[in-house]
Parts: C-alpha cells; sequence; structure tokens
C-alpha cells in the first residue's frame, strides 16, 4: 500500500460582505480530477480537530477547505475566540452561510477539481451545513453529525437564528447523511423523528444512521465522548457517500 | 449535546489572565460540550472584558454537580453580605441621627 502525499496550507478567502476571512486547505497530491469538502466547523470553533480533519479528506482523495467561521471575533487559541463568540450571543446564520458560499466558490475555482463538492459537519457546523444546503444550491452531498437545533422552539429564534433550519427541508438541494449518536440530548432522537419525517414528507434523498452506546461528538478522538466502534463505522459510511454522490 | 443554554450578564469587577489583572465587562454561564475538563458536558464560566483580545478571560469548566455547590456556596455569601450590608447600612443611619 502507498500513501497519497498532500499540500497543506492557509489561504485569505472573500467571506460574507468580502470581509477578508483565512481558510485552512489540504490538497492530494497529483493532478486529480479530485471531489471537494468544505467543511463547517462545530461550535467549538476552528479547532486543531477540524485541521486534522481537514488533513483526513485530503488523504482520501478530497480537495478539502475549512474556512474560520469565527474570524472576525479576533485571533487567538480556538478556545478562547469560541468564548468570546458565546459571550457574543453567537455568529449570525446568514454570515456562516455567506463564508460557506466563499469556500463552496474557492473550491470550484481550484485546478484537479472535478467540479463536485461535498459539505461537512458536525455540532453547530452540521446544522450550519444543512442550513446551507437548504438555502444555496451549489453542493452535490451534505454531511450533517450531529447538528443540534435543526429544531429549535419559537423561543430559541433571534436576529442572528431567525429560521429553524428544519422549516428550510423542502428547499434541500442535494442528499442528505446525517449520523446521530442515541443517548444525545441536542439532537435528541425525537428531534432526528421530526427531521427525518420532514425529509420523507418532502421526498427527499437522505440516509439517517442512528447508533446506541454513543452521544454528542463521538467522532472526537481527544474527548470523553468518543466511540472508537461507531466512529469507525460512520467515517466508512461518510466516505462511501462522497464517493455515490462527488464522483464524476 | 449542543444546546442553546448561555446565559450572558454585564459584570463589574476584575479577572486574572496569566500574570495579569483586567477589568471585566461580563460573565457568561453556559451548559454545553466541555473542550478540556474530562466531562461529556460542563457548564462553562467565562469571565471577560469585550474589549479587549479574546485570550483575556477566566474561564471554568465545571460538572453539573460542582456547579450547583458553588451556586449554593454563591447564594449563601450573598446572602451573608447582603446582612452585613444591611447592619453597616443601619449602623451609618444610626451615627447620622446621633451626629444631628
Amino acid at each position: 500500500m502507498s500513501y497519497r502525499g498532500m499540500t497543506v496550507e492557509v489561504v485569505t478567502i472573500a467571506g460574507d460582505k468580502g470581509t477578508p476571512i483565512q481558510a485552512y486547505v489540504a490538497r492530494p497530491s497529483g493532478p486529480g480530477p479530485f471531489p471537494g469538502v468544505v467543511l463547517v466547523h462545530h461550535l467549538p470553533g476552528w479547532s486543531e480537530m477540524y485541521i486534522e480533519m481537514t488533513r483526513k479528506f485530503a488523504h482520501n482523495g478530497y480537495i478539502a477547505i475549512c474556512a474560520n467561521l469565527y474570524e472576525r471575533s479576533g485571533p487567538g487559541l480556538p478556545d478562547d475566540v469560541a468564548a468570546r463568540v458565546r459571550a457574543d450571543g453567537g455568529v449570525p446564520d446568514a454570515q456562516v452561510v455567506g463564508d460557506t458560499a466563499a469556500a463552496v466558490a474557492w473550491l470550484r475555482k481550484q485546478p484537479g477539481h472535478n467540479g463536485k463538492v461535498g459539505l461537512f459537519g458536525s455540532c453547530s457546523g452540521g446544522r450550519h451545513a444543512f442550513l446551507y444546503a437548504c438555502q444555496r444550491n451549489d453542493v452535490d452531498a451534505c454531511v450533517d453529525l450531529w447538528g443540534g437545533r435543526v429544531v429549535m422552539g419559537p423561543d430559541e429564534l433571534n436576529a442572528k437564528t431567525p429560521v429553524a433550519p428544519i422549516e428550510l427541508t423542502k428547499d434541500l438541494s442535494c442528499p442528505l447523511l446525517g449520523l446521530f449518536g442515541n443517548e444525545d440530548r441536542a439532537p435528541s432522537p425525537e428531534q432526528v423523528d421530526q427531521h427525518e419525517a420532514a425529509l420523507k414528507q418532502f421526498g427527499k434523498t437522505y440516509e439517517f444512521h442512528r447508533y446506541d452506546g454513543a452521544g454528542h461528538g463521538f467522532f472526537y478522538t481527544h474527548r470523553p465522548m468518543y466511540r472508537p466502534e461507531q466512529a469507525i463505522d460512520g467515517w466508512a459510511k461518510v466516505f462511501a457517500f462522497f464517493s455515490r454522490y462527488l464522483a464524476r | 449535546m449542543c444546546t442553546s443554554i448561555v446565559e450572558i450578564v454585564a459584570a463589574e469587577g476584575m479577572a486574572k489572565s496569566g500574570d495579569a489583572w483586567f477589568d471585566l465587562t461580563n460573565a457568561v454561564v453556559a451548559y454545553d460540550h466541555a473542550r478540556h475538563a474530562f466531562l461529556a458536558d460542563a457548564i462553562t464560566l467565562d469571565f471577560v472584558n469585550r474589549a479587549r483580545p479574546a485570550g483575556d478571560r477566566a474561564a471554568a469548566e465545571l460538572s453539573l454537580e460542582s456547579a450547583k455547590a458553588l451556586h449554593a456556596a454563591l447564594g449563601r455569601a450573598i446572602a451573608a453580605a447582603e446582612a452585613e450590608e444591611a447592619e453597616r447600612a443601619a449602623h451609618l443611619a444610626s451615627l447620622s441621627i446621633a451626629a444631628e
């Protein structure tokens, strides 16, 4: 067996409203053509784990990009910047969609790209990935890992999160893969049921896989919620899904 | 969990970050997955100044049980402090009346 080489760098892209934001990029060695993946990071920010996962996609033959959605909250360690975002009441959904659109556009301009783009996000990033796939039609597949607050009560809506993503399900523009832990409470199995019912109602192409013995964040190798058996199976499902919908 | 449990309040006082103390503008309490504590979810406390760099914060991640104990201790300390302050106010008022 041989391992694929890769090139990594940090680039600056024009995010929402043209604001420059940084993005971590990993490209497989070779001429391609390669499919692309945009990673939408989680609530803990533009963290080392998301940087590692960006490289994991390149290792598996994808041009991958992960934009810093918290760039506007200043430089600093991801934890500290994420805490600043929390103190400011979170980032606006519209801004995240704008920043993600910039990452998608960047991918589509890359030499060696096969013209297909997948979205991948976990936690708040899973929610944002689904939201993006409902509001835009420029991605070919979407992976939502345990995204909480897809289902939202009226009391949770505000200027930054004005719409519950589940309300946009009819506009989902690409196939969706969802992975969830049955011990999670946000999203709870009941909320995942609601989401699945909406996908069925509107005839969307989707796969949901729910894992016993796992809660939230079961891919996170550095956290006590890591569940190796479920994570190994989950990663296999992610790559099978992307290879099905992002091949040219 | 990926919660929306966040409480943000104005805070007057100072906190320590590294070797330096800084003025506070806010305290933030959240319940979400822990970043450092070996817990799935944690009560997170942040003491921050929004005008200062993001790294200037005093932070803690506590288990729910620890947070409840802290909450009770805060309640006891605040009640005792308010009793002291009420006594002091009464004493100052009596001095003021005596001076008249």
